[in-house]
């Protein structure tokens, strides 16, 4: 933490960068809410901790557009989001300046409330301890017990496009799980248990677009579904078909290109899996066309969108 | 407000009845914007476009709605209907009550309340058309030939003597093709050669014709009268302008042990070879893989006795471009290898030999010099039996389920040749069903059975086996319905026909649809049988289905005959049904620009007003090309905003055609 202030101070002293995007403590002092700085406001606030969860990749679209060059501190699974972003052409790669920060995966409020603890006033992190300040008292638990569900299954701790970084030798340790085990389970169900699954997950969709606006894939000038020409738009649910179609949709759009970075399903308030549908087409194109990891590189041709004389043909091959 | 005009078409009785027309045009009388709605006994006939025009006159009609059989049939006949009477041809949809409707319904009740539903379905459609004009693009007055057998041969030389330019395509260091390892032909019997090599010289001295052999396509781009094409050049490590044709670096190479493909492998030949002595052009090529100078980097004698100097071991592949208007595929085909029967004994005795080999073994430039000695121990065989159908016709995984055509004919064909050079050597043929439609087939099948005696067996082989030093060859006869073994010296395999492997490749490249046995598959099976379904794609010889020399070539004329139909023209109008972009909501973000197989679509910087103290923001937005684009829409499923949209097919026609349909 402290080298990164002193990175990022000497970055905007000497003129490098103008801005800096990353993450400041909200009301609570476990809240970490996006936050852009710059030499007039000084860095004060500025913090980077187990609980700067937030994907800021996304922002640097609006950042990118503003005059002068913008800093942004990188976690290594927010960089494939950039990445994407830039293969789009969504961000000007010119006007960002890249800090790569190391990750020992983050730790989800969720979780810790989710032990049952209430009436929080206060948690602090100090080593592989947990510390919970409660109306009620004070607990202790243990780090790995409250990682974030999008951290135990992470790609991997490497930032993929960075002007600079920092490293760090620190790590969660944990065994990571098997990232496409949910996936496997899904696909062991009967179509119809499957089906009841899906329903009953996206039936509880209000329809509030936290994962379309959270997503970085989903950067469209325009969304479809604000769109009133395309006969889909609405936010009001006519019957429950429609959130069950706009997730839908919503999946195959982002498919080829999603860099399953967990952000749409950790945004829902409504706790819905939707990393799942995403997950499934990555699955699902792995098997197809060889291991792709949308994100990993810019320049690289995603299998949706290039073709080759090799492809498989998906018909042919579910047939045999 | 639109005023439709709905028109129902009986087709005779091929909708009229399975479909009730009345009903359907009484129901879309009914729908909005229709003023006008009626049937008529052959909608396409010109009083039925007659009656189209006079409509279209009378109630002032903006929209055209004809039911009838396939847009693919009859589209482009009512659209210069509306033409005629003043309406734009674009506003005229087809709802398709024949194909997908009458002929595959029974119950006209079912039938009509589906046709209804199709009606509607292009009357919700036309009334967001929007007036199109076509745009035109050049026609490239060149034509590319890709495969230099019998086929290739024929469609180029009739090409370039209606005066055009032709490039030939040849993977093989020569043209020629499979008919170049034929002895004879049925069912006259000339020579493949004598009848062939003429055609090849002259296309190989045609001052119109350029042979490219030895080469391969390496990429296809563009669009019918405007395809650019990348050609490799494989290095021959010969330099073909020096080469006199000698052959005597094919004599000295020292490394004379490599199966020699024109053969079918039954002899050998030297690193550097030429494939045949007429072959053209007359220039030897060197086998890198073989050749002792490559492998060790010591040898070098054929650059030592070329005493014109053209061997170059640091040739290169070269690739080169060139522009065509057709393309013409002629990619032939190939003898399978009968090694998945194992129970023929292909693999395993080497007197079990393929036609085609067998089809050396008797050619006098063959590996026996014309003498028909058997392959295991030299000595003429006296018994031999052959199999037809081996891999054609079969219902099983290594079997083709279709006919190859030729086999019938050429067994019969090799009946009588061996008869006729060793009248003493007894012929037994199995078979299926003789096939010997054509003209003078039976007759030269009548003389195999009739003249020289040749024993026909109705039935198949269930195994071939040695012993005591003979092939048995245990099958089936059908008439006299017993079982029977047979002791052989040679046993001769017609298997089975299959395209050529790179026609599949090329097929994606070029986007030629092929059916499930790789063969390219016609525009219409009975009407259009030489073009592709792909614009500016033609199809000549074995590449479209089995058939035999005299087929061949009539089919390269047929393609040839379309080829200069479409060279003659200047220009060609396009197709107005082309993508394009809404600037307010792309992204810029290349995911049409990489699916594009036309690559017509490019990107600029735009300035765009916008809320806020900036006022402008500049954004990359996305620019098709209408001349280049041909209309595919694979863009418009790419977009994630629907910024780009199909004219004539946009999202919102498709959108309200199903509405009507759900409705």
């Amino acid at each position: 933490m402290q080298g990164i202030i002193e990175k990022v101070t000497e970055l905007l002293d000497n003129g490098t960068v103008d801005r800096v995007l990353a993450w400041k403590a909200g009301e609570f002092s476990y809240d970490r809410t996006p936050a852009v700085f710059d030499k007039e406001s000084g860095l004060y606030g500025l913090v980077y901790d187990s609980f700067c969860v937030n994907n800021l990749s996304k922002y640097l679209i609006e950042e990118s557009k503003k005059d002068g060059k913008v800093l942004v501190l990188m976690k290594p699974c927010d960089s494939y989001g950039l990445n994407m972003l830039i293969k789009e052409h969504r961000v000007d790669r010119e006007k960002i300046y890249v800090l790569g920060v190391p990750c020992k995966c983050k730790v989800s409020v969720d979780k810790i409330k989710a032990t049952g603890l209430t009436g929080i006033l206060d948690i602090v992190e100090e080593g592989n301890d947990i510390k919970v300040t409660t109306v009620y008292g004070d607990t202790t638990l243990d780090r790995k017990d409250v990682l974030c569900d999008k951290c135990m299954v992470c790609k991997d701790k490497v930032v993929v496009v960075y002007d600079e970084k920092i490293e760090s030798d620190e790590t969660a340790g944990i065994e990571k799980l098997d990232r496409m085990a949910e996936v496997e389970a899904l696909e062991a169900m009967t179509p119809d248990e499957r089906f009841n699954f899906w329903r009953s997950q996206l039936s509880k969709c209000i329809r509030c677009n936290a994962c379309r606006n959270v997503c970085p894939i989903c950067s469209c000038t325009k969304c479809v579904f604000d769109n009133d020409n395309t006969g889909i738009s609405s936010k009001a649910n006519v019957d429950s078909f429609e959130e069950n179609m706009f997730h839908i949709v919503r999946a195959y759009h982002v498919a080829g290109r999603c860099t399953d970075c967990g952000e749409c399903s950790r945004v829902c308030p409504q706790n819905i899996p939707l990393h799942l549908l995403n997950r499934k087409f990555i699955k699902e194109m792995n098997e197809l066309y060889g291991t792709y990891q949308a994100g990993t590189d810019a320049e690289a041709k995603d299998p949706l969108t290039a073709f080759t004389k090799e492809d498989a043909e998906p018909s042919v091959i579910y047939n045999r | 407000m639109h005023k439709i005009g709905v028109f129902v078409c009986w087709c005779g009785s091929n909708i009229a009845a399975t479909v009730d027309v009345k009903a359907v045009a009484e129901a879309a009388s009914k729908e909005p914007c229709v003023v006008y709605a009626t049937d008529y006994q052959y909608m396409c006939s010109e009083s039925g476009q007659n009656l189209i025009i006079d409509a279209i006159k009378e109630h002032n009609l903006t929209g055209v709605v004809i039911c009838s059989c396939s847009p693919r049939m009859h589209e482009t006949t009512f659209r210069k209907a509306a033409q005629k009477a003043g309406l734009n041809p674009y506003m005229v949809e087809i709802a398709n009550i024949r194909e997908q409707c009458s002929w595959i319904h029974k119950d006209m009740a079912e039938a009509t309340a589906k046709a209804i539903v199709l009606a509607r379905a292009a009357i919700a459609k036309v009334q967001l058309n929007k007036p199109l004009i076509a745009g035109e693009s050049e026609v490239t007055k060149r034509c590319l030939v890709i495969g230099g057998g019998i086929a290739g041969i024929q469609t180029a030389l009739d090409v370039a003597e209606a005066g055009f330019p032709v490039d030939i395509v040849e993977k093989k260091p020569t043209i020629g093709g499979k008919m170049a390892q034929l002895d004879k032909t049925f069912p006259t019997l000339d020579c493949a050669a004598c009848i062939l090599t003429p055609r090849m010289v002259e296309a190989g001295a045609h001052e119109n014709i350029t042979l490219h052999t030895y080469s391969e396509v390496e990429e296809v781009s563009g669009f019918v009268g405007n395809f650019t094409v990348k050609i490799r050049k494989k290095a021959r490590k010969v330099k073909m302008d020096l080469c006199t044709g000698c052959g005597l670096c094919t004599e000295k190479c020292p490394m004379k042990k490599q199966p020699n493909e024109f053969n079918m492998g039954l002899d050998k030949r030297g690193a550097i070879y030429i494939p045949f002595a007429q072959a053209v052009p007359k220039v030897p090529v060197i086998d890198v893989e073989a050749c002792l100078k490559f492998k060790t980097g010591k040898c070098g004698i054929c650059s030592k006795v070329c005493t014109a100097g053209a061997i170059d071991y640091e040739q290169q592949d070269e690739i080169i471009e060139q522009k065509y208007g057709a393309i013409v595929l002629a990619t032939g085909f190939d003898q399978i290898k009968p090694t998945k029967f194992g129970e023929l004994g292909y693999s395993q005795y080497p007197d079990v030999v393929t036609s085609l080999e067998y089809e050396r073994l008797m050619n006098a430039a063959g590996p026996t010099k014309g003498h028909l000695l058997r392959p295991s121990d030299g000595k003429p065989p006296k018994e031999i039996v052959f199999v037809q159908c081996v891999g054609s016709r079969g219902q099983s995984c290594r079997d083709k389920s279709y006919c190859s055509k030729v086999c019938c004919m050429y067994t019969a064909k090799h009946a009588i040749l061996t008869k006729d050079h060793y009248p003493d050597t007894n012929i037994h043929v199995f078979y299926i069903d003789e096939r010997t439609p054509g003209k003078n087939f039976d007759e030269f099948y009548r003389r195999a059975v009739e003249q020289y005696g040749v024993d026909y067996i109705k039935g198949q082989v269930g195994k071939v086996y040695e012993e005591n030093g003979k092939l048995m060859v245990q099958g089936s006869d059908l008439l006299a319905n017993e079982q029977i073994t047979l002791a052989a010296d040679m046993v001769v395999l017609a298997a089975a026909i299959e395209p050529d492997k790179t026609a599949r490749s090329l097929g994606t490249m070029l986007t030629a649809s092929m059916d499930t046995n790789d063969f390219f598959t016609e525009a219409h099976a009975k009407l259009r049988p030489v073009e592709s379904p792909t614009a500016g794609v033609f199809l000549s010889g074995m590449c479209q289905g089995p058939k035999d020399i005299p087929e061949t070539v009539s089919q390269a004329g047929a393609a040839a005959v379309k080829v200069i139909g479409l060279l003659t023209k200047d220009k060609l109008l396009g197709n107005p049904c082309v993508a394009h972009s809404d600037e307010m909501l792309c992204n810029g973000c290349s995911q049409c620009a990489r699916v594009c197989p036309y690559g017509a679509i490019t990107y600029v910087d735009k300035e765009f007003r916008v809320p806020g103290p900036k006022r402008v923001e500049t954004r990359r937005v996305a620019v098709v090309n209408e001349a280049v684009c041909q209309g595919c829409g694979a863009c418009t499923v790419t977009c994630p905003s629907t910024a780009m949209d199909l004219k004539g097919f946009s999202n919102r026609q498709i959108m309200s055609e199903v509405d009507a349909i759900c409705k």
